[in-house]
């Protein structure tokens, strides 16, 4: 550990002299972009996968759909994430001739991908609502829709939180693939680092540390969503 | 109002229904009395299709409930339905349970109309002589606040105003289900279904559920009662069906069947439970 003080002198050379942070900086933003972005978007499809799983499959487009979901899901979760990045990227953009950037790309695989996982949790979460809920919501007259959106849906949500939140921390640290399709998030910066001061040790460091920060404020923001969702509770 | 021909119930091998025909009239209330098993849940919940029958008819109002092209959602609004374990909507608050539907309803039909002469405002652009308007006689603002006129009104009426902004779980079960008995008035419904109403609730809170339903009742309600309450349905009821097997074993008025019911299974039944 003799030379630990060079190593870190050579990185906060690399670091701020030769603006290594703003790669950080912007590695770091493209990292949230993408875990954000994919868990909304991840949320707003494994919603709609959910409700059609739960559905009543009363007629031949009901289970059709519903068969289309659980392909989907099976997809999904069924490859590993940087197979899904490359395929999407080397393979699907090629064939249907579009060029998207690399990080509007991850940004779609993750979403696409967190949805398959997300679905799943909301199936669960809406199959845990106490089916009264429903029954009363249509005996008032309210369509299966609406009494879903408007009764179910949010209980759901609300029990299915804390297992959302971990989806997202898996999400952001999943995010550390992405170089494989050349989008810059936080590995390619500090490997920019590492690479430019011959010298791996702290740039991989500070780099977990990150990590383990930004995982940290997640759970934070977490933990004040469920508080704040748990108003209509006895658990105040 | 509610005319019910052989209607039929099954699931899978059992028949929980076996053929009931009968008919409910303005202001009856009927009590259904009966042992467990005896099918008289899934008829009550067969008359809103809560349960869709096997086969048979339902005619609520001279229409046909039980086709599939019949707007189900309609017919509800006009049935309350109140449950054995209250089913008070849990993210909501108390005066929100009232509202939600009345108020959600009324805007949805608030809305259509506006699209509606938004289109012939549209199609009245290319024609010399114009189409006339709906008349719009209400807003967003004018509903919400005549609903919830309504609901603090309903809350007052059972003596709860001061739990409008609470939620469910900080309630009793009688308050829960006389607030879930609210909800269903709120929609001024032509009849009530009761199904079980006080088999969840402590022993004394059962009075104060009982209280409210013969209020209503003697305010003219047409109601179906399924319960256990051997002494209100005695008291309440114009009519009780005593159900056994999926059928109607007897159809009289009260007096008869507690003090001289003719079927022996009637004998049998009254004998274990008075």
């Amino acid at each position: 550990m003799g030379n630990f003080d060079k190593k870190l002198e050579r990185f906060r050379e690399i670091f701020i002299e030769h603006d290594g942070y703003v790669k950080v900086l912007t590695g770091l933003q493209n990292t949230i972009y993408i875990a954000v972005a994919g868990l909304a978007i991840g949320i707003l499809i494994g919603t709609l996968i959910a409700i059609i799983r739960v559905s009543p499959k009363n007629n031949g487009l009901a289970k059709m759909l519903d068969g289309l979901c659980v392909f989907y899901v099976g997809l999904f979760r069924g490859t590993p994430i940087v197979v899904q990045l490359l395929v999407a990227y080397y393979v699907m953009l090629p064939l249907i001739g579009v060029n998207l950037p690399a990080l509007q790309v991850c940004v779609i695989v993750f979403g696409l991908n967190s949805a398959a996982y997300v679905s799943e949790i909301m199936r669960g979460g809406i199959l845990s609502v106490d089916p009264g809920q429903m029954e009363a919501g249509r005996a008032l007259g309210l369509n299966y829709r609406v009494t879903m959106m408007k009764i179910v849906v949010p209980q759901a949500v609300k029990n299915i939180v804390p297992t959302l939140g971990n989806e997202f921390i898996s999400l952001i640290k999943e995010t550390s693939v992405v170089s494989f399709v050349g989008a810059a998030d936080l590995y390619v910066a500090f490997n920019y680092i590492g690479s430019n001061s011959y010298e791996f040790m702290v740039p991989y460091l500070v780099m977990a540390l990150i990590y383990i920060a930004l995982v940290a404020v997640a759970a934070l923001i977490i933990r004040q969503l469920e508080r704040s969702l748990r108003k209509s509770d006895r658990r105040h | 109002m509610i005319d019910v021909i052989d209607l039929k119930k099954t699931y899978g091998k059992l028949d929980v229904l076996k053929g009931i025909t009968t008919s409910i009239k303005p202001g009856e209330k009927i009590a259904i009395i009966g042992p467990s098993g005896s099918g008289k849940s899934t008829f009550l919940r067969c008359l809103n299709r809560m349960e869709d029958p096997t086969s048979g008819l339902i005619i609520f109002n001279g229409q046909g409930i039980i086709d599939r092209k019949a707007d189900i959602d309609a017919h509800r609004r006009q049935m309350g339905m109140v449950f054995q374990h209250f089913n008070l909507f849990n993210n909501k608050t108390v005066l929100e349970n009232i509202m939600l539907a009345p108020v959600y309803l009324a805007l949805r039909d608030l809305r259509r109309l506006k699209w509606r002469n938004r289109l012939t405002r549209l199609r009245n652009l290319f024609r010399g002589e114009k189409l006339p308007l709906h008349p719009i006689g209400t807003s967003k603002a004018q509903i919400k606040a005549e609903a919830r006129e309504t609901a603090l009104r309903l809350l007052k009426r059972i003596g709860l105003e001061d739990k409008a902004h609470v939620y469910p779980s900080t309630l009793s079960g009688g308050q829960k289900q006389r607030i879930a008995i609210v909800r269903a008035l709120a929609m001024n419904p032509k009849v009530m279904l009761f199904d079980e109403p006080t088999s969840a609730l402590d022993p004394e809170m059962v009075g104060e559920v009982l209280d409210l339903i013969r209020q209503l009742a003697d305010e003219g309600m047409t109601m179906v009662i399924v319960t256990h309450e051997m002494g209100f349905a005695r008291e309440v009821a114009t009519r009780v069906l005593f159900m056994d097997g999926g059928h109607i074993v007897e159809d009289d008025a009260p007096e008869r069947i507690f003090t001289n019911p003719r079927h022996p299974r009637t004998q049998e039944f009254l004998s274990k439970v008075l």
